[in-house]
């Protein structure tokens, strides 16, 4: 692969981060991360509708009229997100369930329409799907952070295996509770916090 | 005294400039300054003129505390063994309390250091406060695990991120206690809160909200009257149950005017104003809900409302700081306080909650009492 498009993929895994730079798609980072396997099924589902529509958007920048632009984009992407979560709701039901609203509110996801407009509208499809990618997983990459750390301390499982042996909990003879703030959104809310705080302190970022 | 302040003076080129030990420089000026009064002399004006400093405001507030304290410890020692003398029943409760406050100290200590450490400046004495307000609003019977994750979490996300004491947007105790309320919810309310040496029972708040349809002072009965509440003989977080010890520490924090008489009296009028309005509208709408019917003075001496009112909303860094302003900021705490512990179930205590929420809005307060005098004076100044 050429050297742009390294660049391309890989800035928005730490420079650009959605999520932690850019403060992006703070909304499902919070709702679906409360088990790991809702946030892998989240991820690839934007992964999914990203990628595309950011090719598809791109291809057709071109045709599209400035002045309704906004309506296109939307549409492409509306469509992707209803077939995702259709594929959703016949594979991966239960998950699908879970994930509730959250795979339509995909749609209104603040980086694929950041992306369709600040980048697919300007590239070639190749660009733009390195972009989408590059994209979704720095979503992706902070989504399983964060649902590592809330599934491990909020339920003491991951992917729904127990990682923190039975005999040490309280209602078997032992001293360890689950920590109940890790299933509610503040603590996915402090775990990104902590997330940024580190990833700052490490890249010298300081807001103005 | 001669002889530390010669030990002192030994170690401190260690400790300065290129000393083997320059990184660790506020844990020597800790250990000086909390020793003997420093020389430093303000070079600029202008010069105030007054002994008090940080250490000495914090000193005078867990002093203050100090009647709660003992209080808490003997009421502990109550549940362990009711009978033998004063002494021994306060005996009995130190091996329960000591324990919780050490926690404190020392996983908050750790905290300071580290970051007074990597932020190369000197361990402030804002955690003397915090350390002892923590144990003070734990339920005794909460393991020590908790407390120590509760204090790392109060220090480093309710102090430390935003720059450390006197820049926390909330009381760094009342963070810690949040966390282990919604965190660890069973340790620190509903049934389990009282179960040293399997005595269980109910906290009065808890009772008092119990059963709908009937009204909170039959609940209460005859369990709970209200000169036991007030003088404390009833389950509750450690610190936070006798009144009575509360308030010689609020005359002690009035006096030497450490706390502010406006945030006080605010709150308390808050409070009597709500409660007076929540018994009304029970009244007038036949209310099932308990709580509704729940008189101003029990409001006073139940749960942390007194506690929170004397320790932690008066709080100076997290409070309001304009003079109008905490008026203001003290009517919203008592206003919430009630509204909390009548109307939502699934909260018996709403005391925390409305001095972190009022916290929220200190800053914006003083900022509208403030807009509100440059407004004034440029009207009186404008003919």
């Amino acid at each position: 692969m050429e050297k742009k498009a390294k660049a391309i993929i890989s800035d928005p895994m730490v420079d650009n981060n959605p999520i932690t730079k850019q403060i992006l798609g703070i909304c499902s980072a919070l709702a679906v991360t409360v088990k790991m396997e809702q946030a892998v099924v989240m991820s690839l589902a934007l992964t999914f509708v990203l990628v595309c529509s950011n090719v598809i958007i791109s291809l057709l920048r071109k045709g599209i009229p400035r002045k309704i632009r906004i309506i296109v984009q939307l549409t492409v992407i509306a469509s992707l997100v209803i077939l995702i979560d259709q594929i959703l709701k016949a594979y991966l039901y239960d998950i699908s369930k879970q994930l509730s609203v959250f795979v339509g509110l995909i749609i209104t996801n603040c980086i694929i329409m950041g992306r369709a407009e600040a980048f697919a509208m300007q590239n070639n499809y190749k660009d733009a799907m390195y972009d989408g990618l590059g994209n979704a997983m720095g979503y992706g990459s902070i989504l399983i952070i964060v649902s590592t750390f809330r599934e491990l301390l909020g339920s003491g499982t991951l992917f729904n295996y127990s990682i923190i042996p039975a005999s040490i909990y309280l209602e078997n003879g032992g001293w360890y509770v689950n920590n109940g703030l890790m299933l509610l959104a503040p603590g996915a809310f402090i775990i990104l916090g902590l997330i940024i705080w580190v990833q700052r302190t490490y890249t010298h970022y300081i807001e103005d | 005294m001669k002889f530390l302040r010669n030990l002192l003076d030994k170690v401190e080129p260690n400790f300065t400039g290129n000393g083997k030990y320059s990184k660790f420089y506020p844990l020597y000026e800790m250990a000086d300054t909390f020793l003997f009064t420093p020389a430093d002399k303000t070079r600029n004006g202008p010069h105030i003129r007054d002994a008090i400093d940080l250490k000495r405001v914090m000193s005078f507030v867990v002093i203050a505390m100090l009647p709660a304290l003992l209080f808490g410890i003997f009421n502990v020692g109550r549940q362990v063994s009711e009978s033998g003398t004063i002494i021994d029943i306060f005996l009995s409760g130190l091996p329960i309390v000591v324990p919780i406050i050490l926690t404190s100290y020392i996983v908050g200590g750790f905290w300071e250091m580290i970051f007074a450490v990597l932020r190369k400046h000197e361990i402030n004495e804002g955690f003397l406060v915090t350390g002892m307000l923590i144990p003070l609003v734990m339920p005794p019977t909460i393991p020590l695990w908790m407390v120590a994750l509760a204090t790392t979490f109060g220090v480093v996300i309710g102090k430390e991120i935003f720059g450390g004491t006197g820049y926390n947007i909330f009381n760094p105790a009342l963070v810690a206690r949040a966390f282990i309320f919604f965190a660890y919810p069973g340790a620190i309310s509903g049934d389990r809160v009282w179960t040293v040496d399997g005595l269980s029972q109910a906290t009065p708040l808890l009772q008092a909200s119990s059963e709908q349809g009937s009204k909170a002072l039959e609940l209460l009965g005859s369990q709970f009257n209200w000169w036991d509440m007030f003088y404390g003989f009833i389950p509750g977080s450690i610190g936070e149950t006798s009144t009575l010890a509360i308030l010689i520490g609020a005359v002690f924090l009035l006096i030497t005017r450490i706390g502010n008489w406006r945030i006080m009296a605010g709150t308390l009028l808050g409070m009597l104003l709500t409660a007076k309005l929540t018994n009304v509208f029970g009244e007038t709408v036949g209310s099932s809900n308990p709580m509704l019917f729940l008189p101003a003075e029990y409001h006073l001496v139940m749960g942390g409302f007194a506690f929170g009112l004397v320790f932690m909303a008066t709080d100076p860094v997290s409070a309001a700081q304009t003079d109008r302003g905490r008026w203001m900021y003290g009517l919203l705490i008592g206003f919430m306080c009630v509204i909390i512990r009548a109307i939502n179930p699934a909260y018996p205590e709403g005391m925390m909650l409305a001095i972190l929420f009022a916290n929220a809005f200190s800053p914006l307060i003083d900022y509208f009492v403030m807009k509100s005098h440059i407004k004034q004076r440029l009207k009186r100044f404008a003919a």
